[in-house]
């Protein structure tokens, strides 16, 4: 037993020689990650702290965890948590439907139609790459009040009798982020559906037609099954994201005053109360570490069910 | 299978829903485009729908006659290159050494690299180290925090290890240093996954503007994105003091140009550097996005 750990240790030593170029590229590796993106955890710390900027760490004023009592008492925190889970929800349950349904058209356009198939796919892919800033570019553009298409559009055919100022109205500010993330991403994430659907057997399908199953009876009882264990774990880990509902398109489109009762969401939250008060960085550390603990354990145990539901996905 | 009558039915009604999702997808990008290139007074009359009615570049010249946008364009450009070049470089430097099987560190290293996809201290923690570091309003806060990508790292590693052994270990044996064997060996050989790579830390960096707003929020230091998220905050709201330079040349031009129209403008400016490295990025991202689902 003793002989075998010297043993070892001689071997790792003997390695480590052998290794030295590698250990040399390898140490600037661990140094830039050790700076980047552990040494920041130290500042949480501040969440506990009466934090003043000008003071070493040692004259710091520890208050435990009067800044946590604060936020749960604060009326703003209980808005933006409603704004943040039901934003979370609509983009959820609207993403994963168009997305799904997406996928399936798709895939029935089949034979001489795949070259078509190939150009919406090509197209629809296209805004996830366009940055948000971008994306509300175009979508302030087509609501504008004044000159803005949908609101022609809605009164050419009669469904409106005026003009819409659609960013001022805090009821369709919700469903705005909604179908934006769906323009922005349902191509997308249609793809994980579609690779999925490529490995249903298509004996199956041969099967369904000779029950007399027709094409739309076949999407239902063989290509919608054939994904559904991909469609639960990919809903349940993406519940796991919740609290993530986003920041950008709510912060560049909510902030006029007409709507930020209803466009904030924690991150918003975090970064108003962290920069914009003085003596807001503990409080705003503080909120920010709630949210990330709250995030961590919603997405644990969401990776658990997903496991547990499908024992070959664990990703 | 043949196609029935019902068959053929069923398609046309898919290919029309599909029609409508290609107009719903490619048309806010056209309505944008012709706004961008119509007479400002002329377009708050509405009624823009396929072609712009009185054509004009104005809008275009107002952006690009300040220095502040030209300089943003700039910046823009130079945190791009820089950050994808270093970024790829780096990335797969890791990668090349975490695809020995027997290195002493490959366990612990991975596992420290991949920890960091997941921890998050925050933004303001983040802040603080980076005004420690003295990187706040500097240039190289846009470049120093983005390079390497721990899932980057992951993907060319992949790569490195679906190629045969045997070429790093004959360069061994004949001498050959680690970093030489990067240059001349592994490098050649990755260039797909390194240009896939490359392309995307490029439209992430080309696209953010946080880092802009909170990091480096210096006017010499703004980007491309950052200055059109003023512009759109400002035309999100009334009475609010709008970018100098929009004021500057909308009283230049006595009201020749709108917040609407310098928005639609901008957002083309944008747009346009990401339409054209799009093929390609259709075709090399798809297959990474679906084989790292699928690992």
């Amino acid at each position: 037993m003793v002989a075998k750990r010297v043993d070892s240790r001689k071997d790792f030593i003997n390695h480590a020689r052998k290794q030295k170029g590698l250990i040399l590229i390898a140490f600037p590796f661990f140094i830039y990650f050790l700076i980047f993106s552990y040494l920041p955890l130290w500042g949480l710390t501040m969440a506990f702290q009466n934090y003043k900027p000008h003071l070493s760490f040692f004259e710091q004023e520890w208050v435990g965890f009067l800044h946590f009592k604060n936020l749960f008492t604060d009326p703003d925190f209980y808005r933006v948590m409603r704004n943040t889970l039901g934003m979370s929800i609509i983009n959820l349950v609207l993403g994963f439907v168009t997305a799904i349904s997406f996928a399936l058209l798709l895939n029935e356009l089949n034979g001489n139609l795949y070259m078509f198939k190939r150009i919406v796919q090509t197209i629809s892919y296209m805004p996830h790459f366009l940055s948000w800033i971008i994306v509300c570019g175009l979508v302030s553009n087509l609501l504008a009040m004044e000159e803005g298409i949908l609101n022609e559009l809605l009164l050419a055919l009669g469904l409106i009798k005026e003009k819409i100022h659609f960013m001022g109205k805090p009821e369709y500010f919700w469903w705005i982020v909604g179908f934006t993330n769906v323009w922005k991403s349902m191509g997308w994430n249609s793809i994980i559906y579609l690779a999925a659907i490529t490995s249903i057997d298509p004996a199956l399908y041969e099967a369904a037609a000779i029950d007399g199953y027709g094409r739309f009876g076949r999407m239902w009882h063989v290509t919608l099954p054939g994904i559904k264990s991909t469609i639960i774990v990919l809903l349940i880990m993406n519940a796991g994201w919740i609290l993530n509902a986003g920041f950008e398109i709510q912060y560049i489109l909510g902030t006029n005053g007409l709507v930020l009762d209803v466009s904030e969401t924690i991150d918003i939250f975090v970064l108003k109360r962290g920069f914009g008060r003085s003596g807001g960085f503990a409080f705003g550390t503080a909120a920010g570490m709630f949210k990330t603990v709250v995030s961590a354990v919603i997405l644990i145990l969401c990776n658990k069910i997903a496991a547990m539901v499908d024992e070959e996905r664990l990703i | 299978m043949k196609k029935t009558v019902g068959d053929k039915i069923i398609d046309a009604v898919i290919v029309f829903i599909m029609f409508i999702i290609i107009i719903a997808m490619l048309y806010p990008l056209w309505n944008t485009l012709i706004t961008s290139f119509n007479d400002a007074r002329d377009s708050i009359k509405g009624g823009l729908y396929l072609w712009p009615r009185k054509w004009t570049l104005y809008n275009y010249q107002s952006i690009f006659r300040t220095d502040k946008i030209f300089r943003a364009f700039l910046v823009s450009v130079a945190r791009t290159v820089l950050t994808t070049v270093l970024n790829v470089f780096l990335s797969g430097l890791l990668a090349y050494v975490l695809s020995h099987k027997d290195f002493i560190f490959r366990r612990f290293l991975t596992v420290f690299m991949v920890m960091t996809m997941y921890i998050n201290a925050g933004l303001i923690p983040q802040y603080f180290l980076y005004r420690s570091l003295g990187l706040i309003n500097t240039f190289w806060v846009y470049i120093l925090p983005s390079m390497v990508g721990a899932f980057n790292v992951i993907v060319i590693r992949t790569y490195i290890n679906s190629l045969p052994a045997s070429l790093v270990e004959s360069a061994k044996i004949d001498g050959a240093s680690d970093m030489r064997i990067y240059f001349s060996i592994i490098i050649p050989l990755c260039l797909p996954v390194l240009a896939t790579v490359a392309l995307w830390v490029a439209v992430g960096s080309w696209n953010s503007w946080f880092d802009s707003f909170i990091f480096a929020p210096k006017q010499e230091l703004s980007t491309l994105q950052y200055e059109m998220m003023k512009i759109i905050a400002s035309s999100m709201q009334t009475g609010v003091k709008q970018p100098d330079y929009l004021a500057e040349s909308s009283q230049q031009s006595r009201n020749m140009v709108t917040p609407n129209s310098l928005r639609a403008a901008m957002t083309m400016v944008a747009t346009v550097p990401i339409l054209v490295v799009y093929p390609f990025l259709q075709k090399y991202f798809v297959t990474v996005n679906i084989g790292s689902v699928k690992e």
